[in-house]
């Protein structure tokens, strides 16, 4: 462990001394104490230079105490665990805890890139929109590299993420964003009404303002009295306090997100704990009490190490004992920083010099810190700083210019309230003149403010209004509220003279300290007519750093409005996008990653597939079998090509669970279905089903399947696996909204019923073993569909239907009896060598039956195209008929449903291909369609293929290419009939 | 957005599908402007900025087909009722 | 004034005191040859070839804001010529092409990086679907490749291969695409606009359009009326709104689509990557932000901000992809709003109404356009006939079924 720090007080603050925690930053050994951030740590040990500028790489130390710090960013922790950009100043300290400085090549302190700052006349704001341009190659090949390589801030981990994260949801009458006093007095007042309240705060030691305040409130010390309210809350039922949560986004209907940091204060999180929580917090109102962040003055040398916000400086030393220098000197232009530098100066820390730009200040101020020997200067500018870390500064006066010494200089512009989450709903902020500050304009609904976030600065005002904001909230929701006792401070008056920049001053000064945008930068933008606020921003970059502007937006609009004479709100408004702070991308993912980013379906012959050996694969939401390798098998295709064989010569059988399963009942089912597929149903007779087209109403087709009549108002349908959600809406849509007044009752039943296709020229005999009903030709015939019960009472419903074009049957069992079903099938089937089959079979019988599947009905494709157009009714009205009839739907032109084989046996055929006639130039003038899907065919034993060609149907027997250079490949192929086998259909009606 | 079902009560939208404006009714496929009206129907929208009446369907609730009055601007939701009770909502 | 390096060099030299206003903030003149209504990426562009390859230089561009501060400051910059249809692919080539040559034409530096597009693919059938689009990319003329899994992982080692729920199989890569900076897209148009005389108008909302019988012949603003020849407007996100005070239906809603970015990283993603088993997509900026993004939140709105679901779907998105992101942050998100035609394509024609040219529909597709986009309405200003890798764009396409539709789902715009 290191040296006790040197830059500690002995004495008060919130550390607790009994617990000292190690840290390492850039590879030396500190020492701080459990209450510290790792700003407040490094202070502690007197560590001033922190990191580099983004731009100029220039030297930087800390400069705030919270969420606003623009440069104290480091890489935190280390390996797959490493977090690039994090604010050492709201970095809770933890035992171990490592840091590394970042944007420095080789180390921080010798940084080979800060010669861009010997370059910085010329990199003024848009410099690269201007330049880079000759010779036009060299701006990908040169240019651009290198600024790559020096832009950017930390680097990445470079291995997964290996915490987890989680979401959760809570709801509340009241929400209140921050536990400062403000926040602190709202919940209060809500809580103790009964409303049910959540209070979030960023910290992780609730209070705000009140951890860093030196006074006393009532009879207690600030802190102590924020501790006390704290507690009371926590102890309350209807109340739940949210420490180390920042509410980062106002979203619709009162639904806010909130990051709770529940590990990051570990080295690594606890058994079972995420590292971070992502909240939906539903709320009925919500108050925003999230405080207000100092601005700086804008002055030459601006951005050297040891120059600070002065409520930072008050804040280390209050809040953690730490000081940030041992010669401290005050650039202010109001009351409020004298006061907390007096304060801070009381505590311990060695103020020597106030500066203010104002010629006069309250006698009191000034008595009180002549008293302490400290010197004042007013009407004072500071005009250049000096040393690599601050070692002093120039100041001018009416009376001359004069060198101070001072290793920290606190700076104090004013106070802006934290107003972001205001903006969150496109509200503008409007401008005070009485506080030179932006507060809320128009607020998200059932979002108030209270407290500094609306510009109320003095602590008594916050507390009460705070309480008054709280109960009226809770008040608003029908609570009855008791009085609340608040405590009475004293405010002393607000006084703030506005004041931005030093004219004048010397060496670069810093507007927005991270992004390296300077007041010469602001002149520039000025001068190029990028003036408004949006332009401003996005020319100069100024306030799209990681800090979002906090302590630079209102400056740049101020210096930008003396350059155009306007006032601050005719030159713009600060708007703030959401997240309010920076939100991990691991939080807002939370579980849904690897193998759970989403979830996976499952047939319910999954456990029997996989105890057949099955391959699976993805198929949307589902995991299929794929196919069942056997020994000896060596390639998928030998496998898939047994399969198939084993069907068309015996039996096989596959779960086809997957389709969607519609359950219709009704007295007009009949009329509704011929409204929705383009083909008639009313009159299909019972025990049958058809094959049916659905059409979108824009007259493309939507979706096939078969739907059986099993009794005269019951049907039920199938779709396809992939639209089976799609399909139900749709039939929900015309049934609910364009036809309210039909009988008819839909039901999905695609997760209640197993369903196993049997397929081959054994199938009737395999059913006939398992079916307890008769299953012959005549009373099952093809297209025959009835209900009945398998394997000795099992309900069932069995359908003689074929996809792979052999006698085949599909059987539904309640899906709890799927697997059983399938074990008696294989039993049933013993005998003829029944072969389980993964849809890559399936896919090839299909293709070798010339039936279309997803790859044809992409949505692209008309009926006429599939060659359904003779299906369609020309006696009904149905969902998509008078689109279908346009002109580009009814082309003659369009590229039509056909076969394909290859003229050389020997050669594949690949899916996406495209086709041009023999001796066409490959041009898109000359693209005649392309190849929709494609198989090998065991029974022809060469590829075979699907897909759409111009005129098709008549071009049977013509001879065109197949175009597919993305793979190196040009075939000729011969355009067939789409039906490879069994063109007459006699085997599945045998 | 949380969408206050006649079924389920108060939901997040994530819940629902959207399918767009309800104030355009399926015309009479046998008229003799047909073509044109099912091009209206199907294509053309009035596309408000402000109220608009639209179709969400609860997708992982009840099923049923909602018509929502909400705000294009804000995406404040005034009301839903269920497609099968006629009117539009408040 | 020419940006040179001599420029920087003098600028330098003498305290940044020679610079100049990029464009003239014009005031409106009483009467213009062309009015364009909408001062984003297509506006701009429109009027700087209307003045440098038709010569047509009585030309102003009115904005209600400033400019770009619509969707042309609110996209994810990607610039892309991989589309499928004969309809499309012609017309984004022609982008593409004025891309590749935009620095040299404007003098101002867009940063047109051709870092390449990787649209990854994890099924069989997205496979082929994505071959029958590098081959129709290849027939129009467009670089395409189809990589295999060890490729692919060649490129970007980082992305989740060993524990995907949808393991990568390949990807379509477009080489010749990349990103832009799409600020500098429209100042550097509105720049050599202005440089060719073309006024550009900010501030300046057009309330409704000056008729004489059927024709318009100009536009009543919030700065007083002004009279045209032809009145072309092109403000994506709100034509329903301007064409609605011609009297025009459009078959365009109108959705947000949000986008993201997050604090500046070294660099880690070279060029362009979409997932394609979610929706996410991602690239790195020069400034070192991961610049993302997914689906549109699938509601009409005019709001330019999303919501949750959206948000968490994206990130669930990039970190399946990409598991070594969950300890980056998200900097900001914002919403854009989107014209979504009914069939996903844009429109790019005169409308029934004389005198009124419409260009619209972009979806979420604007800002790759931007050049061709120009080009094509300001040939069809000038000629009175359509551009020959615009001609698809037709607004009377719905009518006669001749649809643009790349993904197939037909007259819903929130699934395009």
């Amino acid at each position: 462990m290191s040296a006790p720090n040197r830059n500690r007080l002995t004495s008060g603050g919130l550390i607790d001394r009994e617990k000292p925690l190690g840290f390492r930053f850039d590879g030396t050994a500190y020492r701080g104490y459990e209450g510290d951030t790792l700003a407040s740590a490094l202070l502690a040990n007197g560590v001033r230079l922190v990191g580099r500028s983004f731009k100029y790489h220039r030297p930087r130390g800390i400069v705030a105490a919270g969420a606003e710090e623009p440069n104290a960013l480091v890489e935190l922790r280390t390996g797959a665990r490493r977090e690039p950009n994090s604010r050492a100043t709201v970095t809770e300290l933890y035992d171990g805890l490592e840091a590394t400085s970042q944007n420095r090549w080789p180390s921080l302190a010798v940084d080979a890139l800060s010669v861009n700052r010997f370059l910085s006349p010329f990199l003024g704001a848009g410099f690269y929109y201007k330049t880079f341009m000759w010779p036009a190659a060299f701006w990908e090949k040169l240019y651009e590299p290198i600024i790559r390589r020096a832009a950017g801030l930390g680097r990445a981990a470079e291995e997964a993420d290996p915490d987890h994260y989680e979401k959760a949801t809570a709801f509340c009458d009241l929400l209140v964003i921050g536990a400062g006093p403000a926040g602190l007095m709202a919940a209060l007042a809500a809580a103790r009404s009964g409303a049910r309240v959540i209070l979030a705060d960023e910290d992780f030691l609730p209070g705000g303002g009140l951890n860093a305040e030196a006074g006393d409130i009532g009879r207690q010390p600030a802190p102590a009295f924020a501790a006390a309210i704290a507690a009371e809350l926590m102890n309350l039922p209807n109340v739940r306090v949210m420490r180390r949560t920042s509410v980062f986004g106002v979203y619709d209907s009162g639904t806010y997100g909130a990051l709770e940091r529940v590990s990051d204060h570990l080295p690594v999180p606890a058994p079972f704990q995420p590292r971070q929580r992502l909240w939906r917090l539903i709320a009925r109102r919500a108050v925003l009490a999230a405080g207000a962040t100092e601005r700086p003055i804008v002055f030459g040398g601006n951005d050297r190490p040891g120059v600070m916000l002065a409520g930072a400086v008050g804040s280390y030393v209050q809040r953690h004992a730490a000081l940030p220098g041992q010669k401290i000197a005050l650039f202010a232009n109001n009351d409020g920083a004298w006061r907390d530098m007096l304060a801070a100066h009381a505590a311990g820390a060695s103020v020597e010099t106030i500066l203010d730009v104002r010629a006069e200040v309250a006698p009191d101020l000034v008595a009180a810190a002549r008293a302490e020997g400290i010197r004042v200067l007013t009407g004072a500018q500071v005009i250049a700083t000096q040393g690599k870390t601050l070692t002093g500064f120039t100041v001018a006066t009416a009376s001359g210019t004069e060198r101070i010494a001072a290793d920290t200089l606190a700076v104090s512009g004013g106070w802006s309230p934290a107003l972001h989450l205001t903006c969150h709903h496109g509200g503008k902020p409007r401008w005070d003149e009485a506080i030179a500050a932006f507060v809320p304009g128009t607020c998200p609904p059932g979002l108030t403010v209270a407290g500094a976030a609306k510009g109320i600065f003095g602590l008594g005002a916050c507390l009460k209004d705070g309480a008054a904001i709280g109960a009226e909230a809770a008040g608003a929701l029908g609570f009855a509220v008791p009085a609340l006792d608040v405590p009475e401070v004293a405010d002393a008056p607000f006084a703030l003279a506005p004041f931005w920049h030093v004219e004048g001053s010397k060496g670069a000064a810093f507007v927005d300290l991270q992004n390296d945008v300077t007041a010469k930068d602001v002149g520039i933008a000025h001068k190029e007519g990028f003036r408004s606020v949006e332009l401003l921003k996005r020319y100069t970059t100024l306030g799209m750093a990681t800090d979002q502007g906090r302590t630079s937006n209102v400056t740049g609009l101020a210096i930008m409005a003396s350059l155009t004479g306007a006032s601050i709100p005719e030159t713009g408004t600060t708007i703030f996008r959401p997240p309010y702070t920076p939100v991990s991308l691991g939080a807002l993912a939370g579980h849904h990653r690897g193998k759970d980013f989403r979830p996976v379906r499952l047939t319910p012959t999954h456990e029997w597939a996989r105890a057949q050996g099955a391959v699976f694969i993805e198929t949307g939401a589902w995991l299929r079998a794929q196919y069942f390798p056997r020994k000896g098998e060596t390639d998928w295709l030998e496998t898939v090509s047994r399969e198939v064989t084993a069907v068309r010569s015996s039996v096989g059988l596959i779960d086809v669970s997957t389709f969607g399963k519609i359950d219709l009942q009704g007295a007009d089912v009949g009329a509704f279905l011929d409204r929705v597929y383009i083909n008639g149903f009313a009159a299909l007779a019972v025990g049958k089903a058809r094959y049916g087209v659905m059409l979108r109403e824009d007259g493309m087709v939507m979706d096939d399947g078969t739907t059986a009549r099993l009794a005269p108002e019951h049907y039920v349908m199938t779709t396809t696996t992939a639209n089976a959600a799609k399909v139900f809406q749709h039939l929900e849509f015309c049934l609910q909204v364009l036809w309210p007044e039909l009988d008819v009752a839909l039901s999905s039943v695609s997760e209640q019923w197993a369903q196993i296709a049997i397929a081959g020229p054994r199938a009737r005999d395999v059913l006939a073993r398992v079916a307890d009903g008769d299953v012959s030709n005549a009373a099952l015939p093809f297209m025959g569909a009835i209900e009945g019960t398998v394997m000795g009472g099992v309900k069932a419903r069995l359908f003689r239907l074929s996809f792979s074009g052999e006698l085949g049957y599909e059987i539904a069992v309640p899906a709890r009896q799927g697997a059983a079903l399938a074990s008696a099938l294989m039993q049933a089937g013993e005998e003829f060598g029944i072969t389980p089959y993964g849809i890559e079979a399936l896919g090839v019988m299909r293709i070798e039956k010339g039936h279309v599947s997803g790859n044809e009905l992409s949505g692209q494709t008309t009926a006429g195209d599939l060659g359904f157009g003779r299906m369609a009714s020309t006696k009904k009205d149905y969902i998509g008929r008078v689109m279908a009839a346009r002109p580009g739907l009814t082309d003659p032109e369009r590229p039509c449903f056909v076969g394909f084989k290859p003229v050389d046996p020997s050669r594949r055929l690949r899916a996406g291909a495209h086709f041009l006639n023999l001796g066409a130039t490959p041009d898109m003038a000359n693209d005649q369609g392309y190849m929709t899907s494609v198989a090998y065919s065991p029974h022809l034993r060469h590829w075979i293929g699907l897909g759409l060609i111009k005129r098709g149907p008549e071009r049977l027997g013509e001879r065109v290419r197949a175009y597919d250079p993305v793979r190196g490949e040009e075939i000729e192929v011969e355009i067939c009939a789409p039906g490879f086998i069994d063109p007459e259909g006699v085997r599945l009606r045998g | 957005m949380r969408i206050p079902c006649p079924y389920c009560g108060e939901r997040d939208a994530h819940e629902f599908a959207y399918l767009g404006d309800a104030t355009v009714t399926r015309p009479d496929p046998a008229a003799a402007d047909a073509a044109q009206a099912f091009h209206d129907y199907v294509y053309l929208r009035d596309n408000p900025a402000g109220a608009h009446q639209e179709w969400w369907y609860h997708a992982n609730g009840c099923r049923q087909w909602l018509r929502v009055a909400r705000d294009t601007r804000t995406h404040a939701i005034a009301a839903a009722t269920s497609a099968r009770v006629s009117g539009e909502p408040a | 004034m020419r940006y040179s390096f001599l420029s920087i060099l003098a600028n330098g030299l003498s305290g940044q005191k020679g610079w100049a206003p990029a464009w003239r903030d014009a005031a409106p003149k009483p009467a213009y040859d062309v009015i364009i209504v909408g001062g984003g990426g297509h506006g701009l562009a429109t009027a700087y070839y209307l003045a440098k390859v038709h010569g047509i230089r009585n030309v102003a561009v009115l904005e209600k804001g400033v400019i770009g501060s619509g969707n042309a400051g609110r996209n994810t910059t990607i610039i892309r010529s991989n589309y499928l249809l004969p309809g499309n692919e012609p017309f984004y080539e022609w982008s593409m092409k004025l891309w590749e040559g935009l620095e040299q034409e404007l003098n101002y530096n867009a940063m047109v990086s051709q870092r390449g597009i990787l649209n990854l693919f994890h099924s069989d059938a997205q496979r082929d679907a994505y071959a029958r689009r590098g081959n129709a990319m290849r027939l129009a003329g467009v670089d395409s490749e189809l990589l295999d899994k060890a490729r692919v992982k060649a490129m970007y080692p980082f992305l989740d291969f060993d524990n995907a729920r949808f393991p990568i199989q390949g990807g379509l890569l477009q080489a010749r695409a990349g990103t832009a900076r799409h600020d500098a897209v429209v100042w550097g148009y509105a720049r050599a606009a202005d440089r060719l005389g073309v006024d550009i108008v900010q501030n300046c909302e057009v309330t409704g359009f000056i008729r004489e019988g059927d024709a318009i012949v100009g536009v009543e603003t919030t700065r007083g009326p002004v009279r045209a020849g032809k009145v072309a407007v092109a403000v994506a996100g709100s034509s329903s709104r301007v064409a609605g005070m011609a009297g025009l239906r459009l078959p365009i809603e109108s959705h947000v689509l949000q986008a993201f970015v997050s604090e500046g990283l070294k660099p880690l993603v070279d060029g362009v990557i979409t997932f394609g088993a979610g929706h996410f997509y991602i690239s790195q900026s020069d400034k070192g932000g991961l610049v993302f993004g997914g689906d549109i939140d699938g509601y009409n709105s005019y709001a330019q901000r999303g919501n949750l679901p959206v948000i968490e779907d994206v990130c669930e998105g990039g970190m399946a992809l990409m598991p070594r992101l969950g300890r980056l942050r998200l900097l900001r998100h914002w919403g854009g709003i989107m014209d979504m035609s009914m069939d996903g394509s844009p429109i790019i024609d005169r409308t029934p109404v004389p005198g009124l040219y419409l260009n619209a529909g972009w979806c979420y597709g604007g800002f790759k356009a931007t050049p061709a986009s120009g080009w094509c309405f300001a040939h069809l200003l000038a000629t009175g006939a359509p551009h020959e890798t615009a001609g698809a764009f037709r607004l009377d396409r719905f009518r006669t079924g001749h649809l643009i539709d790349e993904k197939g789902v037909g007259a819903q715009p929130n699934l395009h």
